[in-house]
């Protein structure tokens, strides 16, 4: 497609909703690993800024919705424009979605570290986090770049998040089987997994749109998800430790 | 088709089709190879950039372009299982099979009876005065015109707003009862609640006719039409449904054209 419409300020709005949209993007990214850092570090000061970045988060959504509706309902764009402007306006939900699950994730470490509450291991839980942040950056990346073969890469990536989130479903249940006082802090472990696991689908979903903006197809196949904690038992007579 | 990629396609039965149309204004080619099918009670719109050649496309299906002693036309368009071009065809009959509604309205100035009654006369439609009565009325209702002016029949067609007069002109076009009817920008000098009028007319038109339409306006082709055509210098570009045209043409002069890049 050329690039220059006729119209320049119509160049003008679209730049401005892609801008918003990478802003919001590094934003949670951002977001993210610092909730990460703060659970790691067990800093109360760093999880309650995260809260509170959540909410500049928000405002940012809602500029780029107002745009997002001002083009269509003004410029009426059609093709690769209509595509852009309606999966933009999609994927920066997402977005603001994985913003309030990391929003919570910090709310939580406030929380458990606040009560000394003891958690039992979270590397595996870091490392959940370490992939999502990579994904939200390969995506901002190929949104960025139009590339659609890294959003197609990114959607697979999805699999390894539900892996961890497995084996963490796993190790948490036996600590909480080891010592009934383990209990308060590995259920907010527990829970911020799943926030994790969640923030992983938003990704993939923003992936698959991508996918379309980029095509003018939908990805053919469903996406092979692997998060089987719905269906896991732990017999407590029969636990390896 | 000039080019392979087309965007996907509603299957329908042609009631039209143009294979490897030509048009020459004298020397100058201004349609280069054009194959179409036009689906039966289905709206196709003809897209493209002023000079791009869809009117004159638009006025080969009723053999309009003979009245342009520089126009000649090759190739083959097919009605009912005869090429129209056929030196047997009965160009008279043809038009009252494949009716035209212009961009400006011209209604004869004769009363709004006349206007709609004069076609079925010359063709000796109606068989009595009762008859043709049927004609103008069902005719004035299919247009969406009769509870307007069915107190004033007898006044002069020209006395109508603008949007009433190009109802007047469907009404007259419908009179002869054609299978088609083209319409050539038939909304540019509406405003937007006439228009929107005659777009939801043609709406209900396409269970009975087929209604070929070029339009400047994009927006317009993709509110009313089921099939869209783009061409560009001459050339047919790109053919198909028109809710793939517009979220996902398949080719690159189409995307830029539709959304206002220089193509």
């Amino acid at each position: 497609m050329s690039d220059d419409h006729i119209v320049t300020s119509f160049d003008e709005d679209m730049s401005r909703l892609e801008a918003l949209f990478l802003e919001m993007g590094e934003m949670v990214a951002e977001q993210l690993k610092a909730a990460t850092r703060a659970l790691r570090k067990e800093d109360r000061v760093l999880a309650k800024q995260v809260v509170k970045g959540d909410r500049q988060l928000n405002k940012m959504e809602a500029e780029l919705n107002d745009l997002a509706i001002k083009i269509l309902a003004l410029r009426q764009p059609f093709a690769g424009d209509l595509r852009k402007v309606v999966i933009t306006l999609k994927s920066a939900g997402h977005l603001e979605r994985i913003g309030d699950l990391t929003r919570n994730m910090a709310q939580r470490t406030n929380t458990i570290t606040k009560a000394e509450a003891d958690t039992g291991p979270i590397d595996t839980l870091i490392r959940m986090s370490e992939i999502v942040q990579d994904m939200i950056g390969s995506i901002m990346r190929a949104y960025r770049t139009g590339d659609t073969e890294l959003a197609t890469l990114v959607r697979a990536l999805d699999q390894s998040v539900d892996t961890s989130h497995n084996a963490l479903f796993r190790e948490m249940l036996t600590y909480m089987m080891e010592d009934l006082r383990n209990i308060s802090g590995c259920m907010h472990v527990m829970f911020m997994a799943k926030n994790i696991e969640r923030m992983g689908d938003n990704v993939a979903d923003i992936a698959k749109e991508l996918i379309y903006m980029n095509t003018g197809d939908w990805p053919e196949g469903k996406r092979v998800k692997s998060d089987k904690t719905s269906k896991m038992i732990l017999d407590p007579d029969n636990v390896e430790t | 088709m000039t080019e392979e990629k087309t965007a996907q396609t509603d299957a329908s039965t042609p009631i039209m089709t143009a294979s490897g149309v030509d048009v020459f204004y004298g020397k100058k080619q201004a349609i280069k190879n054009v194959s179409l099918d036009i689906p039966e009670n289905q709206i196709t719109a003809l897209i493209g950039p002023s000079g791009c050649g869809k009117s004159t496309f638009l006025r080969c299906f009723n053999r309009m372009n003979d009245t342009i002693d520089s126009c000649r036309v090759t190739g083959d368009i097919q009605f009912a299982g005869q090429d129209i071009y056929s030196s047997k065809v009965d160009v008279v009959a043809l038009r009252s099979r494949i009716g035209m509604v212009f961009q400006k309205a011209n209604p004869f100035p004769k009363s709004i009876f006349d206007n709609v009654a004069y076609g079925p006369r010359i063709h000796g439609l109606a068989e009595t005065k009762d008859h043709l009565e049927d004609i103008v009325i069902t005719s004035l209702r299919r247009a969406g015109l009769y509870d307007e002016v069915s107190d004033r029949l007898n006044e002069p067609g020209t006395s109508l707003s603008g949007g009433q007069q190009q109802r007047l002109c469907i009404a007259r076009a419908i009179a002869v009862d054609p299978q088609i009817i083209l319409m050539d920008e038939p909304c540019s000098a509406l405003d937007p609640i006439a228009t929107a009028i005659i777009e939801n007319l043609m709406d209900s038109m396409k269970e009975k006719y087929t209604i070929v339409i070029v339009t400047h306006s994009m927006q317009q082709a993709a509110r009313v039409s089921q099939q869209t055509a783009f061409f560009h210098l001459g050339e047919l570009v790109e053919s198909g449904a028109t809710e793939s045209i517009f979220t996902n043409p398949a080719q690159e002069r189409t995307q830029n054209y539709i959304s206002g890049r220089i193509g």
